[in-house]
């Protein structure tokens, strides 16, 4: 296996974007990570693309041929991949681009995400986005995707004593963080009480709870370490890059407050790293409802099991603390275009470990990233350092 | 979703019929091909479940699509059946009366109609025991 290094990042503003189309959005991410790199596109030997569904938020299928066109990288009839892993469909077209540099089958690879879910309405997206979990026995039975993460937090609370103000903490750590992210849907702060103020979605979870509906793309490029130096004074390795699967269904796991493949993920990754969790100096982690980012905190082992709810009430999780947990802002505060978000966490910890994260800078010399598909049935993990 | 479906599982769906396996003697409902434990030894019968169970988590539904959206708020559960294994179910009953360990049974109802003209949708939810 080669040392992988990226080399150049690149993202679209996050939001609801009327004023643009599904395809423009993934070729506005992919020419700012070429123009970040100081590469051509004739360069690009390969490229994965993650998608939760074409199909269903604009009617399109064929996204990786789709992408290559329109990216004009069809000149060269570039092997062009569409990867799907529900909301971990950005982490793992990381991975596939990650593998295909490691092992030597290409040099120069894309790895890229992008999601246009406002072309529909919500209650189209709420159905498209059950469909990460298991249609037939959760959806049918009237289990929404909020719903289920909502179960998840009734057995946590009932387990561990989290109150529903530690879990509002969450999402106003990472308001908070995202004021600074120039690319952030909602840069704009929110107290507890908002969070409390706000719709109740599925007991106990409330709207500020979850992570919005987005338009976004995101790319990053890969090349083995050996040529980073040829486009960037500041290449960022890949240390580790893993994954791991579960049921998809919530109620055949073991335990419904642990997602045992964050578990499986995160060590696979520490070990491949020869890391531990006190070597990270800040993680992005999935927090598409407040919960999971409890749960994330815990299941790659920055602290133990129900602890995860009073590190983020002292601070513990926010820039400055002992773990900073998502200084982008997280899926909450800066969006969560669901096939573009893996990409964007690793361009988040990319620009945190060249110094380039103004305003919510992390001094640190490794990240890391955890994405999760439904949930919990997919988590693929990175680490990055310099 | 299509009627083919719908009607291929009617039997698990309308009496909650699952299966087991005898070489392990695991229970499961949805129904599996092959027992994940014993994969290819594992012998795969059918069973039908008793329906009576136990409330491990829930959550109370008040966004949902279109087709459930006439039923909100409604309750959901995570039911641990007393084979042993779990499922996603709605509780018919009063939100705030649901607790983590409350004893259900199920019962046959319509889960869905597809609008005024299409299909109707039956299905076991669970109720107070």
């Amino acid at each position: 296996m080669r040392e992988v290094a990226v080399v150049g990042v690149g993202l679209t503003q996050f939001g609801e974007r009327w004023d643009t189309s599904f395809r423009n959005l993934f070729v506005e991410a992919g020419a700012k990570a070429l123009e970040d790199a100081g590469m051509s596109g004739d360069q690009i030997d390969e490229m994965f693309i993650g998608n939760m569904s074409g199909g269903r938020f604009v009617l399109q299928e064929h996204i990786g041929a789709l992408i290559a066109d329109h990216a004009g990288l069809t000149k060269n009839h570039i092997p062009a991949t569409r990867v799907e892993a529900a909301c971990a469909s950005g982490g793992l077209a990381f991975r596939q681009a990650y593998a295909t540099v490691a092992s030597g089958m290409q040099d120069i690879v894309i790895a890229g995400g992008v999601e246009k879910m406002t072309d529909v309405g919500g209650s189209e997206t709420t159905d498209a986005l059950a469909g990460a979990a298991d249609r037939e026995w959760e959806g049918l039975a009237g289990a929404t995707f909020p719903g289920l993460y909502a179960m998840i937090a009734t057995d946590y609370m009932n387990r561990y004593g989290l109150t529903r103000e530690q879990l509002a903490m969450v999402s106003v750590k990472n308001h908070r963080n995202g004021v600074h992210n120039p690319i952030a849907q909602y840069r704009k702060e929110i107290t507890v009480e908002d969070v409390m103020r706000s719709t109740l979605v599925a007991d106990p979870l409330r709207l500020l709870d979850c992570s919005p509906v987005t338009d976004g793309a995101a790319a990053v490029i890969l090349c083995p370490m050996e040529m980073a130096r040829e486009f960037t004074d500041t290449p960022v390795k890949v240390l580790a890059s893993s994954q791991a699967s579960d049921t998809i269904s919530l109620h055949d796991r073991r335990d419904f407050s642990t997602l045992d493949a964050t578990v499986a993920a995160g060590r696979r990754a520490f070990k491949q790293a020869s890391l531990t969790p006190k070597d990270i100096g800040m993680v992005e982690v999935h927090d598409c409802f407040t919960i999971a980012e409890l749960c994330a905190i815990e299941d790659l082992g920055f602290c133990v099991k129900g602890e995860a709810g009073k590190l983020t009430e002292d601070g513990q999780t926010a820039i400055g603390g002992s773990i900073p947990v998502n200084t982008s802002g997280g899926l909450k505060s800066c969006g969560h275009p669901v096939g573009a978000t893996g990409i964007k966490q690793v361009c988040e910890i990319v620009s945190q470990l060249r110094g380039e994260a103004v305003g919510r800078q992390v001094d640190a010399e490794i990240g890391m990233t955890h994405n999760v598909g439904g949930t919990g049935a997919t988590v693929v993990c990175n680490i990055l350092g310099v | 979703m299509s009627v083919p479906r719908y009607w291929r599982k009617q039997q698990n769906r309308y009496n909650l019929k699952g299966n087991r396996c005898e070489t392990c003697g695991r229970y499961f409902f949805p129904p599996r091909a092959i027992c994940p434990e014993c994969r290819r030894e594992g012998k795969i019968v059918d069973y039908e479940f008793s329906g009576n169970g136990t409330v491990r988590t829930f959550t109370v539904i008040r966004t949902a699509s279109d087709d459930y959206d006439i039923q909100t708020p409604y309750a959901i559960a995570i039911i641990e059946l007393e084979e042993g294994t779990c499922m996603t179910a709605q509780v018919i009953c009063e939100p705030d009366e649901m607790y983590i360990g409350m004893p259900v049974k199920r019962v046959f109802r319509k889960v869905i109609s597809e609008g005024d003209s299409g299909v109707i949708v039956y299905g076991t939810k669970f109720v107070p025991a």
